[in-house]
């Protein structure tokens, strides 16, 4: 298994990324010029400043050569996880539904954060349990989640919301204390906390590395076939398999 | 032809730029200030000035959370 990691002049969290997905599999660097993605399995669009964030955060980046790549990826099914900046460069892409807004504190906001997993039936989610909580850092400026009502009512029912802020940790005033959403077919996801921060004891948690575990183990599933794929957790998998 | 583009939040989405301002004048004396929202201008010279608004469509703008405004500028 392969994961690209763009690198947009202004990303700054690509290294980190790269060493996050080099935990799962094989991962390598794609820059913003090229187009085609080198046979990937997954693309990690990193946090950073993406071409200064000039204009709006993300509004540059999604017209980068590589991003029409991504898109026709993404289309067919690729697995695309957008973290911080790469989730404003989602959600500017029409990847995903939304905008981020400036902080409400109007302040760089940088902490750890408590987040819910709300879903764990998904590529980005399957090697965590429904209701745990990752312990994972934010850091931005520019990370409060916003769409229209309808839209959220829609991300709601269905199930596109996959992460949320703590009770009381939301640290940017992001609408329902969204902090990580898919696109309908959950093949596309984007999170303004940095799960590739947080992989190495060093730095306090590891609950980062369930995100890209849990990418691997979809990649794998999907190799082994649509049925492994489908199911959620190694050990339905095993049994489906013995039966 | 010289066109300014004024950007700014949609009405209904909280605006807490618009807010700290609006804070701080009456601070300065002053009163009777309300509903102040900031933005941003884009200028630019451009041949066509019919198609600036599929520009700030698609680029100077994010429909979903902001509004804009077209003037043509005489210089």
């Amino acid at each position: 298994m392969k994961l690209g990691v763009v690198r947009f002049p202004g990303s700054c969290d690509e290294l980190d990324a790269l060493r996050a997905c080099r935990l799962v599999g094989d991962a390598e660097l794609l820059w913003h010029r090229d187009r085609d993605l080198r046979g990937v399995d997954a693309v990690v669009i990193p946090g950073g400043f993406s071409y200064g964030d000039y204009l709006r955060a993300g509004a540059i980046a999604r017209f980068a050569p590589v991003m029409g790549a991504v898109g026709e990826f993404a289309r067919s099914g690729g697995l695309v996880l957008g973290i911080c900046n790469g989730f404003q460069v989602l959600c500017e892409a029409g990847l995903l539904p939304g905008a981020l807004l400036p902080n409400l504190s109007l302040r760089f906001v940088c902490r750890q954060v408590d987040l819910v997993v709300e879903r764990a039936d998904t590529p980005f989610t399957r090697a965590c349990d429904p209701g745990e909580v990752l312990s994972i850092p934010v850091k931005h400026t520019t990370g409060r989640y916003y769409a229209p009502e309808r839209i959220l009512d829609e991300l709601e029912a269905n199930g596109q919301v996959l992460l949320r802020y703590a009770e009381g940790q939301n640290p940017n005033g992001s609408l329902r204390d969204i902090a990580g959403v898919a696109n309908e077919r959950k093949n596309v996801f984007g999170l303004m906390p940095h799960p590739e921060h947080a992989v190495d004891p060093l730095t306090g948690s590891t609950d980062g590395a369930r995100i890209f575990e849990s990418i691997a183990a979809h990649v794998e599933a999907l190799r082994r076939g649509p049925l492994a794929a489908a199911g959620g957790s190694a050990s339905a998998v095993v049994g489906r398999g013995a039966a | 032809m010289r066109a300014r583009v004024l950007i700014r939040p949609k009405e209904g989405i909280l605006d807490p730029q618009g807010q700290a301002v609006e804070r701080a004048l009456p601070a300065l004396g002053f009163d009777g200030v309300a509903n102040v929202h900031v933005g941003r201008m884009v200028e630019l010279d451009v041949d066509d000035v019919s198609r600036v608004g599929e520009m700030c469509e698609r680029l100077l703008a994010n429909p979903l959370i902001e509004e804009y405004e077209i003037l043509v500028v005489e210089r």
